[in-house]
């Protein structure tokens, strides 16, 4: 982000720490990762039909409008080219059930853009994922469309109906296919159901350094660990753990919201706490709590100790006493 | 306090400039907890204020008997004496209030706004000051409640002290009668205030500034020329 080459003319730019050294500028990843969710709006587009498009849009449209109102406002240099704006409207639009009322859905962008990013500050000062933070505005001021799901246009007439696989596990102990569910031939929010997107997009990011691989893996192999544990204390009332990974948000949490560059932890042990932590949440949720689903809620609860983690898991200084 | 502060002053610090709510930032059990609408916001006010305005009343009379090593603990009888009358008076005469507000009116006795007026100002002032003091503080707190009340009420049940203000295509915010809607409304109002006022002063500083700028300017001039 910030070079100084030799040219003397060259123009300084200072930014606050941590500094990380990366191939790509702030305004070039964030663009790839708007291309890394092509293939979730395709899948999406395949399972629910075009109309998500348009909450997508929506959504989409009015983060953009809120950001760049508020800076006009705030008076502020307009940094709606860095694409954070598009990415989180993309990111909330995906997060959100099928033929989402477009009302919500704008007041939702509203709400993540204003309160969960630029209260703070703007983009590098939010404490929480802001595409979260709307659609937990969202999910406590509109309970009941937040949890209206519809079923996908491929569904067989042996796959679970009107309810996400989830929510028939917790609700009623059907545990669902795990080839719908990797496929994403099931109920769920618009992008999140096919875990096959998702990982095309996800290990896109990885591979081309945007997203760092450790919190993804952390968060992966805590869930295969805590869900495992369970699962083999009892595999009758506890689902198999790699239902854990492919049913719900985790995929699409686990690779796209978490991996926030801001919102998540700069150190490596921090990283491997964050992931290992919030796989536990997770779990905790989706066994004993009283919701079918806790990705969002395990990454927003997490996103609050990132500070603290960082603190904590902060490398010593090379020939400094403890 | 000292004594050249006028009693009108006494009364209007308490609505604004030391608003309990949004300066102080005191009693934020009872202002976070009971303002799911106007006019639960509006009777907490009211026995809050009642409570306040009588022990600060009494306060202010035996002040100078009551040792400094026990105050505390005299001052929490005399109050815990009027929240009870509140408390009983209120469920006696509105009971479907009083069961709206539940344990927060008991809890009336540790509003630290209340005890913050004795230990403060009525403790150390005479009775007229005291209950003007108390009156203003009430007022602040009052006003406060009710807008909270207010925003949450249009906004997560569409009605304002019980008539509908908001269309019925308007879909009623359930999170804003959640205790989360209390600390976004409440934050945000916040913001809303400190931010005018920053504003203010800002303006206010930059007028001092050119005004100094000026004057400092014109005697040089004049001394150009002599």
């Amino acid at each position: 982000m910030n070079t100084i080459t030799e040219n003397p003319t060259y123009k300084l730019e200072l930014a606050s720490s941590p500094h990380v050294h990366s191939r790509w500028n702030t305004k070039q990843a964030m663009w790839m990762v708007v291309f890394a969710l092509i293939p979730s709006l395709i899948s999406a587009v395949i399972f629910f039909g075009f109309y998500q498009l348009i909450v997508v849009g929506v959504s989409l449209f009015f983060c953009i409008a809120t950001e760049y109102a508020i800076k006009r406002i705030r008076k502020r240099k307009p940094t709606l080219m860095d694409g954070s704006a598009v990415i989180t409207g993309l990111l909330l639009g995906l997060i959100l059930p099928p033929n989402f009322n477009l009302a919500f859905t704008a007041l939702g962008a509203i709400f993540a853009i204003s309160i969960g990013k630029e209260v703070f500050g703007g983009l590098g000062y939010n404490i929480f994922n802001p595409a979260l933070v709307g659609r937990a505005f969202l999910q406590a001021a509109f309970p009941v469309p937040m949890t209206t799901w519809q079923q996908p246009n491929f569904a067989s007439l042996d796959s679970v109906s009107s309810a996400t696989p989830l929510s028939a596990f917790k609700f009623d102990k059907v545990f669902a296919d795990l080839s719908n569910l990797f496929i994403g031939n099931i109920g769920g929010s618009i992008g999140e159901t096919s875990s096959l997107a998702i990982l095309i997009g996800g290990l896109f990011i990885i591979f081309a350094g945007i997203a760092n691989w450790r919190v993804p893996l952390a968060m992966t192999l805590g869930v295969l660990i805590f869900g495992g544990i369970f699962w083999l204390i009892d595999p009758m009332t506890y689902p198999n753990p790699l239902f854990h990974l492919f049913a719900g948000g985790f995929l699409f949490g686990a690779l796209f919201m978490a991996t926030d560059w801001v919102s998540s932890p700069y150190t490596v042990k921090g990283m491997w706490i964050f992931g290992l932590g919030t796989a536990l949440i997770i779990v905790m949720i989706r066994l004993f709590g009283g919701l079918p689903e806790g990705v969002m809620y395990a990454i927003l609860f997490m996103n609050a100790f990132v500070p603290l983690i960082n603190r904590y898991t902060r490398p010593k200084v090379f020939g400094a006493e403890k | 306090m000292s004594k050249n502060v006028s009693a009108v002053k006494d009364f209007t610090k308490g609505l604004w400039e030391q608003n309990a709510v949004f300066k102080q930032v005191l009693g934020m059990c009872p202002t976070l907890a009971v303002t799911v609408s106007a006019i639960n916001g509006i009777a907490m006010a009211l026995a809050t204020t009642f409570v306040l305005v009588f022990s600060s009343m009494i306060i202010s009379l035996i002040r100078k008997l009551i040792p400094t090593q026990v105050r505390i603990a005299s001052y929490i009888l005399i109050i815990a004496t009027f929240v009870t009358i509140v408390d009983l008076v209120m469920k006696a005469l509105f009971p479907e209030l009083s069961k709206a507000l539940g344990p927060y009116i008991p809890l009336i006795v540790v509003n630290c706004l209340i005890l913050g007026r004795q230990e403060a100002f009525s403790s150390k002032n005479g009775v007229f000051r005291s209950v003007l003091d108390a009156l203003g503080m009430g007022a602040g707190f009052l006003l406060a409640l009710f807008m909270l009340g207010g925003v949450r009420e249009i906004l997560g049940s569409r009605t304002l002290l019980g008539f509908q203000v908001l269309p019925n295509l308007y879909e009623p915010w359930l999170v804003m009668i959640l205790p989360a809607g209390a600390f976004l409304t409440l934050g945000l109002l916040m913001a809303y205030f400190n931010n005018r006022e920053i504003n203010k002063k800002t303006k206010q500083r930059e007028a001092i500034l050119q005004k100094h700028l000026s004057s400092k300017q014109s005697p040089a001039v004049e001394g150009g020329e002599a």
